[in-house]
């Protein structure tokens, strides 16, 4: 239940930011050549909102699938006015948010933060921030899997003509066989949604819960796969909609209980298992939303249990 | 009767002396055929006579390097296929038109249900009602005496016949006007054959199919085929009503190929 600011991360933060003009790297770890290449990969993307523009990505100090395509997206947009935010999961304590924030407090110098408010770049994977977004935001999600077609088409040269041509029926036989076995759209993230009427993309592994913050939100949203080489994106104020039937609209989950923390009823929350009964708690996935409501004083069920720093410490030794 | 009919009407599709050549090897020389409305077209001949190729050139799946085809569609009048840019031809192909494979897992989505099989035409043009899809996929399951209740199983579980079934379900779902058929009942054993013709048979008389057959077997364009060709080396020796040429043949491989079987 830790989820207070760890003021020792933050020092260490801080001293690595002061070694940055380490001889022998670049500002934001990339070489000049390479941003500009990605730069201009992230222009065409925002002149054609969805397209999957190809790219030539490059070896990082991290192994795909741990968001290689998101940090090189970051890396060449990042100016040293930047302030930067890395949620996994929701949460910016993770180790995959930590490391990639330590990342570029070194190699670029900027300021890091875990407060929504105070960022100008998110880098993500799972998630969209509770907090509304500003134009003042640049979202960069890290994606695995950026060809929503993949699944029911292997061949790349085919998917690349089913764009072309808007032929989508295909995408559509996905959600028609998850209502023919569960009776429901089951699929609950990465769920397919069409940008300004033209391409269908992949939104990463947010769920669905995040699909109607994608619509017409102020911040730009840029998404990155590094293993797959691809760059798309969707501008500010564009119109982004989930696929569905008539029949099944679209709907985001939804939950009897409220977090067990701060009380919230609107967020996505996470479900905690507490011990071998099976007792069970549910948590705000987005963990400076959580804590900032419980500084306000906001308290749900569980919210007197919380450990205290203190008392973590103890417990641990 | 029906010969006085077919006069009446403007062929639905037309080719032109096509040719198709790969290297020095001509596949298809100066080919011309018309087929009209409801008109069943068999071509037959031995492997490698260039039947394949013949059909991959008039349904636009290869190009050719002469000649012309041109498929009069139900809206946008007449359309040059090889002229046509992709996307209408791609369009065209799974609106207007079907193809039948003779392996029915290059003909359907392995990975997916029948009902979304059978309804990813409907998909593909618009339909975005899940209860209407599905009713209509268990209609055409019934149509093709398939049990609708194994709408939900996947067509790995299916027989080879029932697969082949399938498949034709897939294509009739969006009322094309003509098919192309590449040995439809190619691997398939005899019994279930005489069932699938049967099934063909009815379901293009109701439907005023035209259909461009496929075939190395002359029993299955006797049953179907109002016309058919005959096939060698990438020419056409002889062509002409079915009863005619196979009853009364005129070029030499024509008696060698009926004579070559006991019907």
């Amino acid at each position: 239940m830790q989820r207070n600011v760890n003021n020792d991360t933050e020092a260490l933060l801080s001293d690595i930011a002061k070694i940055e003009n380490e001889p022998g790297y670049n500002h934001a770890f990339l070489d000049e050549q390479t941003k500009r290449m990605v730069r201009r990969a992230i222009l065409k993307a925002v002149a054609i909102p969805g397209y999957q523009v190809p790219f030539s990505s490059r070896e990082m100090p991290m192994p795909y699938g741990w968001g290689t395509g998101g940090i090189q997206i970051t890396a060449s947009i990042i100016g040293k006015a930047d302030v930067l935010k890395v949620i996994d999961q929701g949460a910016d304590d993770t180790t995959n948010a930590v490391s990639i924030r330590g990342f570029f407090a070194k190699m670029a110098g900027v300021a890091t933060t875990e407060k929504t408010s105070e960022a100008t770049i998110i880098q993500t994977r799972h998630r969209i921030p509770e907090d509304k977004l500003t134009r003042a935001h640049t979202m960069v999600y890290q994606v695995p899997v950026p060809e929503p077609l993949r699944w029911v088409e292997p061949r790349e040269t085919e998917t690349r003509k089913m764009h072309a041509h808007s032929e989508y029926g295909a995408m559509h036989v996905k959600l028609y066989e998850d209502i023919a076995r569960h009776g429901r759209i089951a699929t609950s993230f990465d769920y397919p949604a069409l940008v300004d009427g033209g391409y269908i993309i992949s939104p990463s592994p947010i769920p669905k819960f995040d699909n109607p913050k994608l619509d017409m939100s102020p911040a730009l949203q840029l998404f990155g796969a590094g293993r797959e080489q691809r760059i798309y994106a969707i501008p500010p104020y564009t119109k982004v909609t989930s696929l569905d039937f008539e029949d099944y609209p679209f709907e985001v989950q939804k939950w009897e209980d409220c977090c067990g923390l701060c009380g919230a009823t609107t967020s996505y929350l996470d479900e905690i298992i507490l011990n071998d009964d099976g007792d069970k708690m549910f948590v705000c996935s987005d963990s400076d939303y959580c804590q900032r409501r419980c500084e306000a004083g906001h308290k749900g069920p569980f919210a007197d249990d919380r450990i205290s720093d203190e008392q973590g410490e103890r417990n641990a030794s | 009767m029906r010969v006085r009919k077919r006069l009446k009407q403007t062929p639905l599709l037309q080719v032109q002396n096509i040719s198709k050549f790969y290297g020095d090897l001509a596949a298809c020389l100066n080919i011309s055929l018309d087929l009209y409305p409801g008109e069943i077209l068999a071509i037959v001949g031995e492997s490698g006579s260039g039947k394949s190729t013949l059909l991959n050139c008039i349904s636009g799946k290869t190009g050719i390097n002469a000649g012309e085809v041109r498929y009069r569609s139900r809206n946008n009048g007449t359309i040059d296929v090889h002229g046509a840019k992709e996307p209408v031809r791609r369009h065209l192909a799974r609106t207007e038109w079907g193809y039948v494979h003779q392996n029915p897992r290059d003909g359907l989505r392995g990975n997916v249900s029948a009902g979304a099989n059978i309804g990813e035409r409907l998909m593909g043009t618009g339909s975005r009602h899940y209860g209407e899809i599905r009713s209509q996929a268990e209609q055409w399951l019934e149509r093709v005496e398939i049990d609708p209740c194994r709408i939900d199983h996947q067509p790995r579980t299916f027989s080879g016949g029932m697969q082949q079934r399938l498949q034709i379900a897939r294509n009739l779902v969006s009322g094309p006007s003509l098919i192309f058929m590449d040995e439809p009942t190619g691997g398939l054993d005899v019994s279930v054959q005489a069932k699938l013709l049967d099934l063909l048979r009815n379901i293009t008389a109701d439907l005023g199919l035209a259909v461009v057959l496929v075939t190395h077997d002359l029993g299955v364009a006797r049953l179907l085929a109002h016309r058919i060709m005959v096939m060698k080396r990438g020419q056409v020796v002889e062509t002409g009503l079915t009863d005619q040429v196979l009853d009364d043949p005129h070029h030499p491989y024509t008696q060698l190929l009926v004579s070559s079987i006991l019907v």
